[in-house]
């Protein structure tokens, strides 16, 4: 089997599943009870927050356990539009974000929000012009992702934190789910981002595990309110078997990361020049640093996506339609459509994501499927 | 070697090891993400229409009425939050107890800070509510009724089937907070007229971070964490497959058969307790009642001129966990609002009184050494304000 579906979720990795057991097992206290059973789960919780904070080179008090990206989405969303609406109802996104930030901005719209979504050029890129032209005295919120999800295009979110330097009142909320691991951290935790939203099982920790980085004094209401856990910030009872995984698959995932991220651009360049000389194939992401070193979407001419996806199952390799998250959903991928790629050959598109455990002979045998299949597909059209 | 027992199983319960394994199962062969379209995702498409079969059944649901939720506290914050929003139009007053859990109560709090009036209905000395109390408040304002299946500190039952009559022809929802209850009784949401109700793995010896909201269909608000159209458009968030597939094994090892012989094993432990301590003339009071009707699970006693804070900790050192309240007021040791509700903020039973909760483990021994140790530490203590003396 070839899995070449990361983007959507990633198996747990086996190490990360002994610390999950071996915590649900010996420390299964909750943190927040005062005898020993719940200060061995608080010792815990703590070595674990810190754990990731040292990583990301930020305090341990900036890092909340979440539900996953999702939930850190919805929240640094709604919590700041809560938090701050007396300031202003003015929200810059983009129109190529996934589901988790469209969604709840698009429930802000309708609660009377004002919400400008940036377009993006060819390479589904938004300007930072466009952005400082967006920006109002009753902006409130810009939220924007480190990686597109379904094309891999790194958004300049560096260069977003330089101009938002000028504008301290506003809160930057980046959402890095796809960027974990990727070479990226030093443009997503650049001096100005207030928020950024992670989801462990995008990198091999279970699901139900995520946390937001949230810069020390950067106000925001809770989404979850109820017994105070997380200083206040998001109740509920921690998860802490899964939060010590995430911390440990955090640690694994971050390990030798500049290899990582250079072995995954081989496997990628590897598909990306063998598919590029097929007449019919038009690749929407880049081979080169300015987009995600894991993410390939393409699309076969006059072959639905959904089709390629199956044909490529029967060889035992998982791709996908661009996002999982909308893969049931008819509707044709919302970042295509926003770079004007024409909607017949959009829902031909295709994505391959990959990630550190993948291999060149992956790529390889995928190379030698593909031309198998286009072959078929090249009859039949 | 010192032992090492649990008596906090309303906090949390450790996971059983057939959730373990069966999360182990999927964990390792079934990672596919439930909403992509090749065979790794319908596997776990089918684990999760499985999963919401069995625990729909658990309360008498339909399938597509059951959405699965990071746990007790986002599946309250949902039910009140979005019903506040969905239904402002129609009234702004909600009706709940004063003894709600905190995932209850703050988003009430928030609600109140921007426009909604909300009766706290009062409880008696058992911990009870009234029905003319509640009759009393409900008016043609009223959208949402939120009222606990069964309270997490004394187990006092609220009158849920009663409530739920009245509310038949009534425009407010109801919803109720079964995170304690769910383990213990059987619920039948149709026969009681609930509208939405709340639960959490975890309390019942299943995984962390994982719950259900029942919404009953025809019961419509907007989702309350937006992104991707998994549970139905009604909870964004890739389905945590292998812990949703933990919580219905979980629920599949407490048939009703399995729940009544618990609420009798755990009323036999108050009794030995109740003896117990009698027999060693410990001067305590039960807070709330002994009946058979409460939660068993949960046992609150007044061991009088002994803090909360001191006997907890000496019983922390002999290797007894209990609690001062609820683990969720985030090691907090401030006076529970459910005895002060209950006593008055004068009584000294709010800082006199300690939480024992039983679970799945416990043994007859656990409770043997429970006693045996809180005599000790009476006597200890009392000696030794005598000498002082």
């Amino acid at each position: 089997m070839i899995y070449f579906d990361n983007s959507a979720t990633t198996k747990i990795n086996s190490g990360v599943l002994d610390t999950y057991n071996k915590v649900s097992q010996n420390i299964w206290g909750n943190p927040s009870s005062l005898h020993q059973f719940g200060s061995e789960a608080h010792n815990l919780l703590t070595q674990s927050r810190m754990q990731i904070a040292k990583l990301l080179n930020v305090s341990p008090g900036e890092i909340l356990f979440t539900s996953g990206g999702t939930e850190g989405d919805n929240w640094a969303i709604k919590g700041t539009a809560m938090i701050k609406r007396k300031f202003g109802n003015h929200i810059i996104t983009t129109s190529v974000e996934h589901a988790a930030v469209h969604n709840p901005v698009e429930q802000l719209k309708k609660l009377g929000f004002e919400i400008t979504y940036l377009p993006v050029d060819k390479n589904g890129r938004v300007s930072v012009e466009d952005l400082k032209k967006a920006i109002r005295p009753t902006t409130i919120l810009v939220s924007i992702m480190a990686v597109n999800n379904e094309i891999g295009t790194i958004e300049p979110v560096k260069a977003i934190g330089e101009l938002l330097k000028k504008y301290p009142k506003i809160t930057y909320h980046i959402d890095a789910i796809q960027g974990v691991a990727k070479g990226l951290e030093n443009i997503i935790f650049n001096d100005r981002v207030d928020l950024v939203s992670f989801s462990g099982h995008k990198f091999h920790a279970p699901r139900g595990t995520g946390f937001n980085y949230k810069r020390d004094g950067k106000k925001i209401a809770p989404l979850m309110a109820g017994g105070g856990q997380e200083r206040g910030l998001r109740s509920g009872t921690e998860n802490l078997p899964g939060i010590a995984a995430m911390a440990k698959a955090f640690r694994l995932v971050m390990t030798n990361e500049d290899e990582k991220v250079r072995h995954q651009r081989q496997i990628k360049s590897e598909i990306f020049n063998h598919i590029k000389k097929f007449p019919n194939v038009i690749i929407f992401s880049k081979n080169d640093d300015t987009f995600a070193p894991h993410i390939l979407c393409f699309a076969i001419k006059g072959v639905r996506g959904e089709t390629v996806v199956h044909a490529f199952e029967k060889y035992g390799i998982y791709i996908s339609t661009t996002s999982a998250c909308s893969s049931r959903d008819q509707s044709v991928t919302s970042t295509l459509s926003s770079m004007h790629v024409d909607s017949s050959i959009a829902e031909d598109a295709v994505r391959i994501s990959l990630d550190e455990n993948n291999t060149i002979e992956e790529a390889k045998k995928f190379n030698q499927v593909f031309d198998q299949l286009y072959q078929q597909f090249s009859k039949l059209s | 070697m010192v032992k090492e027992i649990y008596l906090d199983n309303a906090a949390t319960t450790p996971i059983s090891k057939e959730v373990l394994a069966d999360m182990n199962d999927k964990l390792k062969n079934v990672y596919g993400n439930a909403s992509t379209l090749y065979q790794l995702g319908r596997n776990s498409k089918r684990i999760l229409d499985r999963s919401r079969h069995i625990i729909a059944q658990s309360i008498n649901a339909d399938d597509n009425e059951i959405v699965f939720t990071s746990g007790g506290t986002e599946s309250d914050n949902t039910a009140i939050m979005q019903t506040a929003l969905a239904r402002k139009k129609l009234g702004n007053h909600i009706i709940t107890t004063s003894i709600e859990h905190e995932a209850v109560l703050k988003p009430l709090k928030y609600l109140e800070n921007h426009g909604f009036r909300v009766t706290y209905l009062p409880v008696d000395s058992k911990g009870n509510i009234s029905l003319s109390d509640f009759k009393k408040a409900l008016d043609d304002d009223t959208i949402l009724v939120t009222i606990m299946t069964g309270n997490n500190e004394v187990g006092s039952r609220m009158p849920i089937h009663e409530i739920g009559e009245i509310l038949k022809n009534h425009q407010a929802w109801f919803h109720t907070d079964a995170v304690q209850a769910y383990g213990l009784l059987d619920i039948d949401v149709k026969k009681d007229h609930i509208d939405m109700l709340s639960t959490s793995a975890h309390k019942l010896n299943g995984p962390k971070m994982v719950g259900f909201l029942y919404r009953r269909n025809g019961i419509n608000y907007p989702s309350f964490i937006k992104g991707g159209d998994q549970e139905s458009k009604r909870r964004a968030g890739t389905e945590n497959v292998p812990g949703i597939s933990g919580f219905a094994t979980a629920v599949k090892n407490l048939p009703s058969t399995e729940k009544k012989h618990r609420q009798d094993v755990y009323y036999q432990y108050k009794k030995e307790i109740i003896d117990g301590l009698k027999k060693n003339q410990i001067d305590f009071e039960i807070n709330g009642e002994l009946n058979r009707h409460n939660l068993q699970h949960v046992f609150n006693i007044w061991i009088k001129g002994i803090s909360t804070y001191v006997m907890q900790a000496n019983l922390d050192l002999a290797g007894i966990a209990v609690s001062g309240g609820s683990a969720c007021t985030a090691g907090s040791i401030a006076p529970s609002h459910v005895l002060t509700a209950m006593y008055g903020t004068k009584s000294p039973r709010i800082s006199q009184s300690i939480r024992i909760s039983f679970g799945r483990y416990t043994t007859e021994s656990d409770i043997q050494f429970l006693i045996k140790n809180i005599a000790k530490i009476v006597k200890q203590i009392k000696k030794r304000k005598q000498e002082e003396v």
